[in-house]
């Protein structure tokens, strides 16, 4: 099997949790993880960890930045495949990713039980892969249900 | 010790007087209680209204079990920790929240491993006691996510071409 360059994408918090309770994925493929805080890069051992600004999808300005810095991480990396649990910076990576044809996967957050969050929503028609943790949530074409991270 | 907190927002004075009142009877008092302000001040124990990130994160990291509402917060922290959390909802009936999101929550998460649910005050002994053992019985916290999962998400995305 060829070896897949991953990104591996979520802002701090519960979003990174749970990215990293996916490592079965990537385990014996190379991967790049981009996150919003400098300080879980003890959580990823030698792999590579690059950051971006904090941003929610509420702060225009932000948001522009967060989309600029994420461009620059795709072109920089070219990833054969992009993963994210949330939120914003997962939302930027994911889209550009698919524009240079990047296999694009995402995994709402367990924290939106009754409906997707906002990013989940709008990256329904870049995300290859498209999950929730609800079967409630879930519909026929898509989001799917394949199981919870915990 | 048992870490119990009620949350940033409201007081939960149900859920801490029956702690308290559990404590009494069984002699456990080895416990940080965060009550929320102006909540019930139990008579064992440390007593917060309010604690602060740092401290919280102590209290929550020294602590053997956690006791709290069904918060996503709570709830998320302790499943990632491998923390066995005992989670008592909040009800709207009892004007104990703006609408009953707690109970959605509570029912949603009552299955899941290392969660103790107890619908109520009649539950919550068995619960906490169920939860002590736990700690002690080395339970298996995966850090992982379930195969089934990851399985899946490889397939679709490594696997193929």
């Amino acid at each position: 099997m060829k070896n897949k360059k991953v990104m591996a994408v979520a802002s701090r918090g519960g979003h990174w949790i749970q990215l990293n309770r996916l490592r079965a994925v990537w385990q014996d493929q190379e991967v790049v993880f981009i996150t919003n805080d400098s300080s879980l890069r003890s959580h990823v051992g030698d792999a590579k960890f690059e950051t971006v600004i904090d941003a929610n999808m509420e702060q225009k300005p932000r948001l522009i930045i967060l989309a600029l810095q994420t461009f620059f991480k795709v072109i920089k990396h070219r990833p054969d495949v992009i993963i994210s649990t949330g939120a914003a910076p997962g939302f930027f990576a994911l889209l550009w990713g698919k524009l240079i044809g990047a296999k694009t996967v995402w995994v709402d957050s367990v924290a939106n039980a009754e409906e997707l969050s906002m990013a989940g929503s709008k990256v329904k028609k870049i995300a290859d892969v498209w999950l929730t943790q609800w079967p409630e949530v879930a519909k026929e074409d898509g989001p799917l249900y394949k199981g919870r991270v915990f | 010790m048992i870490f119990v907190t009620v949350g940033t927002q409201l007081s939960f004075d149900r859920l801490v007087k029956n702690v308290e009142k559990w404590a009494l009877d069984s002699g456990y008092t080895d416990i940080v209680f965060q009550v929320g302000e102006s909540g019930y001040q139990p008579s064992v124990g440390t007593v917060h209204e309010f604690i602060s990130g740092h401290e919280a994160d102590d209290y929550f990291n020294k602590a053997d079990v956690i006791i709290g509402h069904a918060g996503m917060g709570t709830i998320l922290s302790c499943l990632s920790e491998g923390k066995p959390l005992v989670i008592m909802p909040r009800l709207f009936s009892l004007g104990e929240h703006r609408n009953d999101h707690q109970l959605a929550t509570f029912n949603k998460f009552a299955e899941q491993p290392g969660l103790f649910p107890a619908q109520d005050e009649t539950r919550l002994c068995e619960a906490i006691e169920q939860a002590l053992k736990a700690q002690n019985s080395e339970h298996d916290f995966s850090s992982l996510a379930p195969e089934e999962l990851t399985d899946y998400i490889r397939e679709q995305v490594i696997l193929g071409n």
